[in-house]
């Protein structure tokens, strides 16, 4: 080798090294310039002003908490008591939380000293350690109290509303009413609602006690209240569940059944006639090219909201994904086995169903049970929109804005039920086609 | 003595021959009993779904044509705003499509930890494999529309909420892609580089990262896609973006379907023109042409 040789190979390998480093500093140069350009495209500074932080707040601590409202109508001076303040969750006649005492003048005790006093003629007194005792009278739609002019930033006050934030628990004062909120962890008549027998008894009573309701057995009856419960309806809940698996599992299995000949239609191998085969191409592409959105927006004016529109949509766009798939897989056929088969002297359709059919089952399995589970996420997400399923009932939960311990429990069950689906379809997988590792 | 080994073969021979018909038929049933069974559940599937349905199958299949037709018809009419409509919605589409990139190329990092971390043989703290393989399990069985819904009731409408559930979801199941190429690597290079007194971060990215480009980027690509129908469904429920403007001016109804039918073209012609090139390159990317 010459000497102008090597310099020829120097020169082209220094290009070499330099092409590379170029793109070795570029490749990550352009990615920074484009978070860059999205910082201020999405408009992160700004972030900041629109985030709500008290929302994060109320949502991370009502999501694992509950609050019992002891409300007081300042017209007619009764005194309610009532779980997240709902109708469903009001304490029964003459019951009331043990933290709260006393008949003539009712008294709150919030813990740790922070004591709040409903008294007659619908004064009320305030008591927080470290502070001046807080008096306060609704008359009408106003009120008068003792505070001073500069407040502490834990209280806010006017002459129309007075509310007051301490860890214990919040104190709202208006003209009409007067309401405690007392915090508590946990989810609060999970189980049983008031109304029930069951509620407050434990699990041995309920399994081996007396009867509770004379007229229902214990197991029984414990579970009708459960599946009835009214605040976290829990039969509202598995029928959404199962609303979304059915979305996932018809449109899977529709989209796979209709894809399949098509697929046929499809390959190069199966399908003489090129006119056709493009044409089943291009359906295919345009059915995954307008996207499940559109489509559940489509079907969603045909057939109203339900489950049937999300498993149609779904089945429409995956059978344009499945049509695709299922003819590559035809093309990539190992043509030995379909010789083999027809040297014995069988029939075109022989051919097809012990040549092609035994090669093609574990791919086109595969894909679907994957695609089953993909789906169930997918039927989530189509639910919220054309209101079906576990998906409407996470929207609506997280749309009124203040059940969030709701919000948290369906959260919890839709993961559950994608790492179920997952499980399931491979578990599926490995019974019928076998493992691969 | 003969005659007994022949007897005895021809025995065999019978009972083989009925023990495979026997099996054939077994097989046949079990093979009966579960398309039976699939049927059953296709057919009573569809009863319960249609059942629970607003507007029933049967009645609603005559009227899928007219909502796209009056769309159409209407579009038609107004065909000459057409063009000035596409480029209003470009901005928006623009969003989508940023929401999409950002959220690949984040969730592709993400991923990429988590594959290296919850990949036997190259990961920096063996014990914890089976801690970073749950977190990716979960990232990836949380559908986006969860975490989008929450922060944005946190951090109002926007990209930024997209942004992230669809990054956190793509993290989870990239990382579980990426483990399985990285689970192929070839453990040379690898070794070769620790006999150097390579650090940790040096041997991946100088022993396993060039080994496993192709495939990342490819899969990453193929996220890409789905993200970008991703990031349209969560425009739908207020997150930016061209589902945004899609929703509200489907909520105007009649009157507006010349600019629902603008939108309709760009999201389809925006999803195909992806399609198209991610799946060009992919090819070259897995086939190994090109390089």
């Amino acid at each position: 080798m010459s000497a102008m040789d090597l310099g020829a190979t120097k020169f082209e390998a220094e290009k070499l090294f330099q092409r590379k480093r170029l793109i070795g500093f570029g490749i990550p140069a352009v990615i920074a310039v484009y978070f860059i350009y999205i910082f201020f495209a999405f408009d992160l500074p700004g972030l900041a002003g629109r985030a709500n932080l008290d929302n994060a707040v109320t949502l991370a601590s009502d999501s694992w908490s509950y609050k019992v409202h002891v409300t007081r109508d300042n017209r007619t001076g009764e005194i309610s008591y009532a779980v997240e303040g709902e109708r469903k969750g009001t304490y029964p006649e003459g019951q009331r939380p043990d933290w709260v005492s006393g008949d003539e003048v009712t008294t709150i005790d919030l813990g740790r000293g922070h004591i709040v006093r409903y008294l007659p003629d619908n004064r009320t007194e305030i008591e927080i350690p470290g502070y001046q005792l807080i008096e306060v009278q609704a008359q009408g739609r106003s009120l008068t109290t003792n505070l001073p002019a500069d407040l502490p930033d834990w209280i806010s006050a006017s002459n129309r509303r007075v509310g007051i934030t301490t860890p214990e628990g919040r104190i709202t004062l208006t003209g009409a009413r007067t309401e405690v909120f007392n915090y508590f962890a946990g989810w609060e008549l999970f189980w049983f609602t008031f109304d029930s027998p069951y509620h407050g008894q434990s699990l041995a009573t309920i399994l081996f006690g007396e009867r509770l309701d004379p007229e229902r057995s214990n197991l029984s009856g414990a579970f009708s209240d459960w599946w009835n419960n009214a605040m976290w309806r829990h039969k509202d809940v598995a029928w959404a569940i199962g609303e979304t698996i059915l979305m996932a599992f018809l449109g899977t299995m529709g989209a796979a059944i209709i894809a399949l000949p098509l697929g046929f239609l499809a390959a190069k191998r199966f399908s003489p006639f090129m006119l056709l085969r493009a044409a089943t191409r291009r359906l295919f592409d345009f059915v995954r090219g307008v996207d499940a959105l559109i489509w559940t927006v489509v079907l969603a004016r045909a057939f109203g909201p339900g489950p049937l529109t999300g498993a149609l949509a779904i089945l429409i766009t995956d059978t344009g994904t499945f049509g695709k798939i299922f003819s590559e897989a035809l093309e990539n056929v190992d043509q030995k086995q379909i010789e083999g088969v027809s040297s014995t002297g069988a029939k075109p359709l022989q051919r097809y169903r012990f040549g092609v059919i035994p090669q093609l089952v574990p791919v086109l399995l595969a894909q679907i049970l994957y695609f089953l589970e993909s789906n169930t996420r997918s039927a989530t997400i189509i639910g919220a929109i054309t209101g079906g399923g576990i998906g409407l009932m996470l929207t609506q939960a997280i749309q009124t804005q203040k059940d969030w311990e709701e919000v948290a429990y369906y959260i919890v069950l839709i993961i559950t039920m994608v790492m179920f689906m997952d499980w399931f379809s491979g578990w599926l997988r490995g019974k019928l086609i076998g493992r691969k590792d | 003595m003969t005659e007994t080994t022949f007897g005895n073969a021809a025995q065999t021979v019978a009972s083989i021959q009925s023990s495979y018909v026997a099996q054939v038929q077994r097989r046949r049933l079990y093979g009966g009993l579960t398309l039976l069974l699939f049927v059953i559940l296709m057919v009573s599937g569809f009863n319960v779904a249609d059942s629970r349905n607003a507007g029933g199958f049967w009645d609603g299949l005559h009227q899928i044509g007219d909502y796209p037709a009056d769309v159409l018809s209407e579009a038609w009419e107004k065909r000459a705003d057409l063009p000035a409509l596409i480029v209003k919605y470009f901005p928006a589409l623009v969003e989508t499509i940023n929401i999409a990139a950002v959220s690949t190329l984040i969730g592709a990092m993400g991923g990429l930890f988590l594959s290296l971390m919850g990949t036997r043989g190259l990961a920096k703290w063996p014990r914890l494999i089976p801690l970073f393989r749950r977190i990716s399990d979960i990232m990836r069985a949380v559908p986006e529309i969860v975490i989008a819904l929450v922060l944005i009731f946190v951090m109002g409408g926007g990209p930024v909420p997209a942004m992230i559930a669809i990054a956190i979801h793509t993290a989870g199941a990239l990382g579980k892609m990426f483990s399985e190429v990285a689970e192929n690597a070839d453990m040379k290079p690898v070794e070769g580089l620790a006999s150097t007194g390579a650090t940790w971060s040096q041997r991946m990215l100088l022993g396993v990262l060039p080994q496993v480009a192709p495939n990342y980027v490819s899969y990453a690509l193929l996220r890409f896609e789905i993200n970008i129908r991703a990031s349209a469904i969560l425009g739908f429920v207020g997150a930016g973006g061209l589902g945004y403007e899609l929703r509200n001016s489907m909520a105007w109804g009649p009157g507006r379907f010349d600019e629902a039918a603008a939108i309709f073209i760009l999201l389809f012609g925006t999803i195909v023109f992806f399609d198209q090139v991610s799946s060009r390159y992919r090819n070259r990317l897995t086939e190994g042409k090109g390089q």
